[in-house]
């Protein structure tokens, strides 16, 4: 077993594995941290990422360009998010159950629209997906995908956003203390909606990047629930940008490992373990850092315009 | 940046009589459902003056300058700002125009520094990066400018209450405020801390900024304003040049009708009831800990705890309620050490009052006649796993019956009842203690916190005299308050909490306000006796 | 634009709201049916008698509302004490794997107990296992703060893995062909029918009379009202006595009985083994039958009917016209997102400045 684990880390496909893994996490958290620095939990990321990784594959399929497909689910998300905002930001209405509602919502009208526009396929139908980078040359990344540089690129820059601009302060504002940003003459309606439009679009991209990167097709249970895994690294993140790429990049590293060492296992434990121990460990890691979370203060406190 | 009038000596001091208004308020009417805050009430404001506000608590002093900076939209009325009609429900608007407000609640966020809380808002969105340097010379050179000490990069959650209060006032300096409103910021301010403020004040009136000032407190407005315009029940009742004005004569317009004050009943000492033996509790913030406080309460004395808040009250009132337990020392109701479980000191006697009435008092989305027996659920009111709801309904009648609890019944949710109703429906429960005749339970121990924030005087007289009465009957009673005069009209004894120490506790005629402030401040505290 | 608070509570809006998110919803699905290119009155109509309109439509119905009664159950009281357990489709999955441990498992690790004592046997392991998986969310919800939704959630995930790693190995039934499927219950544990020649079994009533119970717990007992309290306001609750992380764990531990207990009675009363897909998610439309009942128990059995029907219409409908029939759950999703709305009518007004 020993030998294996040094094999694996030693070997470039294993790191480019990781990272593979890791991208649609990283889109997924940072759209999950941008709504809950704004204040606003988002549990519409699951079906979301579902209705982005469809409406990207299907433009593709229907002969639009890869980076349109990106945009396309890019907007899916950006729709659903806004669904999300105006039920929870000026309707303040319960931010789990909005949620819950609109995963449903989104990946049911996935599934359905999958059907409608496919009704006798037994097997997914395929698309060009994204080519990987051998031009680059380094030996990791050339793996890789476009849309993993974007991943990586996007870290900081949402952070230096958040940090320096105008802008991610008054996203930070409305998070921590909403009376604040208004008596300021910030609209907290409007940043807070605008937050979650733009955490929701990073969503749907995360989705994108499962059908046309990581595969070439779409089917059913392609998510699997690395959207609500989004809204534990959050956690385990402390919001903040960079530590949730380390999440990412840790929670990637777990999935890549108990892949290669099923098979170096050869079936003494059966492949289900292997399977469980990312979620495990998830959970683990929110156990651990819970205690000491640092959370945005309004976080998932409904805020009314006038009642003070 | 929009032109705005340069500062100018105040017309006071070039001896003018007669100046333009920056502020005019015509006709402003505000309803929030069935209850009117505002009627009609039109105002104005000069250049370089100190105007206050002057009415008791729902008087409707806050709904108007919350309507004037934009919080809330008018329902009629225009407002005119520096001869410009002012946008109506627009914070940013009543910005630009140059008006600024310290709130009355934090409105810093406590995760952030006092540079990001400033510079909030003050740039547009769409700049791709924040100027920060330059905001933060801006800020020290606003601060030294009008004597307001404040670190920048300070976190907001490390300072203290007075401290954050400064850092309202710079918000609203560095965006070039004309016209500066100040929402009851005495009230959580030490005796030398308001004179600080006062003499800030003084100052920016100097420059030429004009002032509103909002309180309930009669002798600082005489002290400090101009004028003062006295709202009641939502109307404006009189406005008057603070010069030459009596406060006996104030005080009646502020209420329109005499109030007695409470009758005090002879109570003597008695035995003591509660004891606090150097008592240590620990705290994540600074509010929550205590350092070796003793404290021996007796029957029918009432104690009183002066400080600003956030420097222990939290702590103790905590223990007395039963929510947390000391880190070392002993605390005991009756003789006996009681555990940290409010079940346990409700039990023992204990009538608990608590600051909050909203979140912590009642709970809101139940009935009223379910939060009248929330204390005391499984005792009496229950039996075999089964609530009794004809022997709960039945008291909960007669308890707002009894203490005048007014509001729809009691069916309907808590969260309808007014604020005085509220604390009536509070109040009563705890001196009741689930007895439905008033000879049946005397409690022990009354712990009431802030008892009579933001509450008519009609409804603070009321609490006041419910206090003396179970007093009277026998209870050691812990006031802790910000308000000093309350403390001063109540109190046998007081003692001064200051950063989780507790001053010995002197007889309310022993201490002088100076002393208080000090104590208040921390300065000069003696050994506790 | 913005929303104020009303005076005192509309009766009139507190019924129309309802019936509003209703219209609302088959508004909004018809534009999906019309997008298949189905007619949409028809469409609609094969959904009604497929699910409502013959005797074995009902019976289909009802078969396919009980587990969903029960998993509305463990949502509507867990959500009233805010505690949001969203891992009842892991607890029913490992309620009947311990169900069927407890009760079909014959040589060497079965049990040879009388039948009513095993079928007792069975209901308890099944509850206890449900309850068990809830122990963890619950003390790292009190102790530690962990939010329960994400770790209740992860934990739907593990348990579906280890119930296929079961099902591969320990509790794999040998006569089954290859197929995973668990060793079979006992006959004699079965549930028996409630109408013959159709799929009703009494496990209807167990989740009807469970609900009436729920609803009497929560409105008459004690501790219905601490779990009322500690839903509405847990730190008001705290101050007046009431025992909140008692009050939590109870309800943890009984919102995950209650989803276990489905799953035994799905394999008592419908399957008889555990297979990996016996449950199309009946835990996550548990949830949505909770929040459109408005967490009331007797709303539940109602809206799980309501549900169910819809479910099973559409499957028959599907073979008729060329709709998916993926119509139900965007039926459902819409329903739950219009009743959200419609929840605010009562209590505030729509001011357009």
């Amino acid at each position: 077993m020993l030998d294996a684990l040094v094999a694996m880390l030693a070997n470039a496909d294993f790191w480019a594995a990781v990272l593979r893994i890791a991208t649609p996490l990283v889109f997924g958290t940072l759209g999950v941290l941008l709504c809950e620095r704004a204040g606003v939990l988002n549990l519409g990321i699951e079906g979301i990422m579902v209705a982005g990784a469809f409406t990207g594959w299907l433009a593709v399929h229907a002969g639009a360009g890869l980076w349109t497909g990106v945009a396309v689910a890019a907007g899916t998300g950006a729709v659903f998010g806004l669904l999300h905002g105006v039920l929870t930001v000026p309707l303040a209405l319960s931010q789990h159950v909005a949620g819950l509602g609109i995963t449903l919502f989104a990946s049911s009208v996935a599934y359905y629209a999958y059907r409608v526009s496919f009704p006798n396929v037994t097997t997914p139908p395929t698309i060009q997906p994204f080519a990987d980078m051998h031009g680059l040359g380094l030996p990791v990344l050339a793996a890789q995908t476009p849309l993993t540089l974007l991943a990586l690129a996007l870290v900081p820059l949402v952070a230096w956003i958040l940090a320096r601009t105008p802008l991610g302060l008054a996203v930070r504002m409305v998070g921590e203390n909403p009376a604040a940003a208004e008596g300021q003459g910030l609209d907290v309606i409007a940043v807070r909606v605008g937050a979650i439009v733009a955490g929701s679009a990073l969503m749907g991209v995360a989705g994108a990047f499962l059908t046309l990167s990581a595969f070439n097709a779409f089917f059913f249970n392609l998510i699997n629930g690395r959207g609500w895994i989004c809204v534990a690294l959050v956690v385990f993140a402390g919001w903040r940008p960079g530590k949730a790429l380390a999440g990412a990049l840790l929670f990637a590293f777990f999935d890549a490992m108990q892949l290669r060492l099923q098979q170096a296992d050869a079936g003494a434990v059966p492949y289900q373990a292997w399977l469980m121990l990312p979620y495990v460990l998830s959970i683990l890691a929110l156990v651990a850092v819970a205690r000491r979370a640092s959370y945005p203060q309004a976080l998932m406190k409904p805020w009314r315009r006038g009642e003070r | 940046m929009e032109t705005r009038p340069s500062p100018q000596p105040s017309p006071r001091e070039r001896g003018e009589g007669a100046y333009a208004p920056v502020l005019r308020l015509t006709g402003i009417t505000k309803r929030f459902g069935a209850l009117v805050a505002n009627d009609g009430v039109s105002l104005e404001l000069a250049r370089g003056e100190v105007l206050a506000l002057l009415g008791e608590n729902g008087a409707g002093k806050s709904t108007l300058v919350s309507i004037l900076f934009g919080h809330y939209l008018a329902d009629a009325g225009t407002i005119e700002a520096f001869g410009a009609p002012l946008p109506p429900g627009d914070p940013a608007a009543a910005l630009a125009a140059g008006i600024g407000m310290v709130h009355q609640h934090s409105t810093l966020a406590d995760n952030l520094t006092v540079l990001d809380n400033v510079m909030l808002g003050t740039e547009p969105l769409w700049w791709p990066v924040s100027r920060r340097r330059a905001g933060r010379a801006r800020l020290v050179a606003t601060a030294q400018r009008f004597g307001l000490a404040v670190d920048p990069d300070a976190r907001v959650a490390r300072l203290s209450v007075g401290e954050r209060q400064r850092v309202e006032i710079l918000k609203a300096l560095y965006r070039d405020a004309r016209v500066l409103i100040l929402d009851e910021p005495t009230a959580v301010l030490t005796p030398q801390e308001s004179e600080a403020l006062f003499s800030t004040l003084r100052g920016l009136c100097a420059d030429g900024l004009a002032i509103i000032f909002i309180s309930h407190k009669l002798d600082e407005v005489l002290r400090v304003s101009d004028r003062i315009a006295v709202l009641r029940a939502g109307r404006l009742v009189a406005t008057m040049p603070a010069a030459g004005t009596a406060k006996a004569g104030l005080a009646e317009v502020m209420v329109g009708r005499p109030i007695p004050p409470p009758a005090g009943k002879p109570h003597g000492r008695g035995d003591v009831a509660c004891v606090l033996d150097h008592v240590v509790m620990h705290g994540e913030r600074a509010g929550e800990r205590l350092h070796d406080v003793s404290l021996a309460l007796r029957a029918g004395e009432i104690t009183a705890i002066a400080g600003v808040s956030g420097n222990g009250q939290a702590a103790l009132v905590d223990l007395l309620c039963g929510l947390r337990a000391a880190d070392a020392g002993t605390v005991t109701l009756g003789g006996q050490p009681l555990p940290a479980e409010p079940r346990a000191w409700i039990g023992a006697g204990a009538a608990r009052i608590p600051d909050d009435r909203r979140e912590v008092g009642t709970i809101g989305d139940l009935p009223v006649w379910e939060n009248a027996i929330a204390e005391r659920y499984r005792k009496p009111f229950s039996s075999a796993a089964l609530v009794r709801r004809g022997a709960a309904r039945s008291f909960a009648r007669k308890l707002c019956d009894r203490y005048d609890v007014r509001g729809g019944g009691i069916d309907v949710p808590a969260r309808t009842l007014s604020g005085g109703n509220m604390q009536k429906l509070i109040v009563g429960r705890a001196l009741s203690g689930g007895a439905t005749r008033a000879d049946r339970f005397a409690p022990t121990l009354i712990v009431a916190n802030q008892p009579t924030w933001g509450l008519d005087a009609g409804a603070v007289a009321w609490v006041h005299q419910q206090m003396l009465d179970a007093c009277a009957r026998g209870a050691a009673v812990l006031l802790v308050s910000e308000d000093l005069d309350e403390i001063l009209a109540l109190a046998d004894r007081v003692a001064v909490l200051h950063a989780g120490k507790l001053s010995a506790a002197r007889a309310a005629s022993a201490w002088t306000l100076s002393e208080l402030g000090m104590a208040m401040a921390g300065e000069g505290t003696r050994d506790a006796a | 634009m913005r929303l104020e608070a009303r005076g005192a509570l509309s009766p009139a809006m507190a019924i129309v709201a309802p019936f509003a998110a209703v219209v609302v919803t088959l508004a909004v699905a018809a534009l999906f049916v019309a997008w298949a290119g189905a007619p949409v009155g028809r469409t609609y109509a094969l959904i009604f008698e497929g699910g409502f309109g013959s005797r074995f439509a009902w019976s289909e119905t009802l078969t396919r509302a009980t587990p969903l009664m029960l998993t509305g159950l463990a949502a509507a009281i867990a959500f009233r004490a805010h505690l949001y357990n969203i891992g009842a489709e892991g607890q029913l999955y490992l309620g009947a794997l311990a169900a069927v441990a407890a009760g079909g498992l014959h040589g060497g690790t079965g049990f040879d107990l009388p039948t009513p004592l095993l079928f007792a046997a069975m209901v308890a392991a099944a509850a206890l296992a449900g309850a068990l998986l809830m122990v963890l969310p619950a003390v790292a919800k009190t102790r530690f703060g962990v939010d329960e939704v994400v770790t209740t959630l992860l934990l739907n995930f593990i348990v579906l893995l280890f119930v296929s790693m079961m099902l591969d190995g320990p509790m794999k039934d040998p006569t089954a062909m290859g197929w995973p499927q668990s060793v079979a219950l006992k006959e004699e544990l079965e549930l028996p029918k409630l109408v013959e020649r159709t799929r009703v079994h009494a496990g209807l009533l167990v989740a009807i009379v469970l609900a009436a119970l729920a609803w009497a717990v929560l409105r008459l007992t004690t501790f219905g009202f601490e779990v009322r309290a500690v839903g509405a306001n847990a730190r008001a609750a705290r101050f007046a006595g009431v025992p909140v992380t008692r009050t939590l764990v109870l309800v943890a531990l009984a919102s995950g009985a209650i989803a276990g207990l489905a799953g035994a009675i799905e394999v008592a009363g419908r399957t008889g083994y555990v297979t990996l897909d016996m449950s199309p998610g009946y835990g996550y439309t548990g949830i949505v039958i909770a929040m459109l009942a408005g967490l009331n128990p007797l709303g539940v059995v109602a809206a799980a009917v309501f549900i169910a029907g819809v479910m099973v219409g559409a499957d028959s409908m599907s073979r008729a016209v060329a709709v998916p029939t993926y119509i139900a759950d965007v039926i459902v999703s819409v329903a739950l997102l219009a009743m959200l709305v419609a929840t605010l009518a009562a209590r505030y007004r729509l001011r357009l400045r």
